[in-house]
């Protein structure tokens, strides 16, 4: 069943490129179809939320027909579960012969789907998911949100120059958690700060007590945390709950733990947390308070880095297609996506040629009250950041 | 020496927290010889009541926490009398499929009303935060559960054994057709029952709400750990569960702190040496089934 299932799926993707590159039937030709695979149920629905509702924000804004065709997006929830991400992936392609796929909200499903692309020469434009490698698992990945060793790297740079001399680090246990604290520990300690602790929690932790008390105990000057989306306001709570807080031991990290989306909730607790990231609803630039303005018109939200990720993918789709000047075919599109540069609402940024990876600005912020409510605000700028994972090679 | 007392005292309330979360499920189980996995259902009906009451209404904490409890038993006995009285006779796996069905309705019913993303309970400043005794911390919040639920587990106990009730509900247990000869309303009495489990369920979501996290997907997250409850101390008192969920809390937060790397193991492996030491669980009967 397997193997029938993913021959017909090879003979079923390059009939499609074959069609798609001849430019086959009338009614492919004036619709051009994304599918956006995305969680919209489970632990990880607020990324998946904000990506849609971010796609939906610029589809109003900027219409629905780009270079004569008209825009169709198919969206598709995968719970974050990558067979669910592979199989919808597949259905996509196959069935309703989508010219990109996009979305992605975890690594696990960005490498799911990543074969398919290649089979099927489709574009996959990820939107989330963080990890370092998953731009090389096909050439037709492209990513318009972040990659961890770019900010972590850059918070233990800021670690080093800002008198942090023994950190203890908190990571979740899956590939972006040990992406982040194998860069952020490489900078750290060349610059001669000193690991104290390590701990890497389960994935699906009921209870950070018992870790948090080893963190406490272990005495650092700050604690490095990664914790995916969604699991920052637990961690925070308890955080302030066991006294770490007035302990003295800051919280840095990459910005995924003071997401923009749940940072309101966290208490005071967070005020003075310190991480580096590539957004924060408090971006001072017209391009952003527009941006922040609309979505929280649209929504009654505030849009987090997962929004933006969204936003910026399909302005990506939108003006490859332009420039493309209405070629469908994924090399075609790829083609116009290297290179492409834009302000985004996070600040300038462009797609490298090579790595076909995003090149931004990584931003070190502070927790701070505005207006009443809790922002990161940023006060130091990394221009034009690299994915170091990458650079190393 | 004071973080041994600290993770001591956090294993302790992680416990008495289970233990009131899993006591109805040890009730149904055991006692009513039914096998309900939408147990944890319960619970997290009492956890989104509470939050609802306290978060949007604006009620005190201290009192949603009752009206959690009320409105899950009210949920429970509801459901019993349509839906579970139905399965009593049935055979186990009949209660298995119906109960694993429900888990799945509920988590996807309260994912569709109250969304997915994990909820928190605004709490009173009251309970906020540690303070030191001989410098030992002491979490305000975990030190309320132990003294709730402490008192909670006093009390069933109590009932249990002294009380005119606990003696027809043994009664009706052991055995349900001698029971109703002698006058004993024995539908009744389970109706109550697991009511009453419901409602201790529907607690025990509202105070785990802090410390678990609330989402719709708590039912089949902590049905493990109900479970393993329920199997290590054994089903035919509630002395056994209890102690057992002591057990799994001190064992799962000090094996989390003494050996992170297993850390999340840990409670499995408590679980696996005490079955094949006593498959029938620390205080489990045997041969009376």
């Amino acid at each position: 069943m397997f193997v029938r299932n993913k021959t017909l799926t090879l003979a079923a993707s390059a009939a499609l490129a074959a069609a798609a590159l001849a430019s086959g039937a009338a009614r492919a030709e004036d619709v051009f179809k994304i599918g956006l695979i995305v969680p919209m149920t489970g632990g990880q629905a607020s990324t998946g939320k904000q990506i849609d509702n971010a796609i939906k924000l610029y589809m109003q804004q900027n219409g629905d027909t780009v270079a004569g065709k008209k825009i169709q997006v198919i969206l598709k929830d995968d719970a974050a579960l990558p067979d669910n991400t592979k199989r919808l992936a597949q259905e996509l392609i196959v069935n309703d012969k989508v010219n990109v796929i996009a979305g992605f909200g975890v690594t696990p499903a960005a490498f799911a789907a990543a074969p398919l692309a290649t089979q099927g020469k489709i574009p996959e434009v990820v939107m989330a998911a963080g990890t370092s490698i998953i731009t090389e698992k096909s050439p037709y990945i492209v990513r318009t949100s972040f990659t961890l060793p770019q900010s972590s790297t850059i918070i233990g740079d800021w670690a080093v120059k800002n008198g942090i001399k023994k950190v203890a680090t908190l990571t979740s246990d899956y590939a972006p958690g040990n992406d982040a604290l194998a860069s952020f520990k490489e900078r750290f300690t060349a610059g001669g700060g000193e690991i104290v602790e390590e701990v890497k929690v389960p994935l699906q932790n009921p209870d950070f007590a018992p870790f948090l008390q080893r963190m406490k105990d272990s005495k650092p000057d700050a604690m490095f945390v990664f914790v995916p989306a969604g699991q920052g306001g637990n961690f925070m709570k308890q955080y302030a709950e066991r006294g770490l807080d007035k302990s003295g031991i800051k919280v840095i990290g990459p910005g995924d733990v003071t997401d923009d989306d749940l940072l309101n909730d966290m208490g005071d607790a967070v005020l003075g947390a310190v991480t580096a990231h590539m957004y924060s609803a408090a971006h001072p630039s017209a391009k952003n308070k527009e941006f922040v303005a609309a979505y929280k018109k649209a929504f009654n939200s505030r849009p987090g880095f997962m929004a933006v990720g969204g936003y910026d993918g399909i302005h990506l789709i939108y003006e490859a297609l332009k420039k493309s000047g209405g070629k469908t075919d994924g090399d075609s599109l790829l083609a116009a996506m290297k290179g492409m540069a834009w302000e985004s609402p996070r600040g300038p940024i462009s797609i490298d040629p090579e790595t076909r990876d995003i090149v931004q600005n990584i931003y070190i912020r502070k927790v701070e009250k505005v207006d009443g409510e809790l922002y990161n605000v940023e006060f130091q700028t990394f221009e034009a950041v690299k994915d170091p994972g990458k650079a190393k090679k | 020496m004071t973080s041994i007392l600290t993770n001591l005292f956090d294993g302790v309330a992680y416990g008495m927290l289970l233990f009131v979360l899993a006591c109805g499920l040890a009730v149904t189980l055991g006692l009513m010889n039914f096998v309900n996995l939408a147990h944890g259902a319960f619970a997290m009906a009492g956890g989104y009541v509470c939050a609802v009451l306290v978060n949007r209404i604006g009620w005190p904490f201290f009192a949603a926490l009752p009206m959690a409890f009320v409105a899950s038993a009210l949920i429970g006995a509801l459901l019993e009398r349509t839906l579970y009285q139905h399965l009593y006779a049935r055979s186990h796996l009949d209660q298995v499929l119906f109960s694993i069905g429900l888990v799945f309705m509920t988590v996807a019913s309260v994912d569709y009303i109250m969304g997915s993303s994990r909820i928190f309970i605004k709490l009173p400043e009251v309970l906020q935060g540690q303070f030191d005794i001989f410098g030992v911390g002491i979490g305000r919040y975990r030190l309320m559960i132990i003294v709730i639920c402490g008192l909670l587990t006093v009390g069933l106990q109590l009932v249990l054994s002294k009380t005119r009730f606990g003696s027809r509900l043994r009664a009706a247990v052991d055995d349900p057709r001698a029971a109703s000869g002698l006058g004993i309303n024995v539908p009744q009495v389970f109706a109550f029952t697991f009511a009453f489990g419901c409602g201790l369920a529907g607690l025990g979501g509202a105070l785990s709400a802090e410390i678990l996290g609330l989402d719709p997907y708590f039912p089949l997250k902590f049905m493990i750990y109900f479970l393993i409850v329920v199997t290590v101390g054994g089903s035919s008192s509630i002395t056994g569960p209890f102690l057992a969920s002591l057990l799994l809390g001190i064992g799962d937060v000090a094996g989390k702190y003494y050996v992170p790397k297993l850390g999340p193991f840990v409670i499995y492996t408590i679980m696996i040496v005490i079955l094949i030491w006593r498959p029938n669980g620390l205080f489990g009967r045997t041969a009376t089934r």
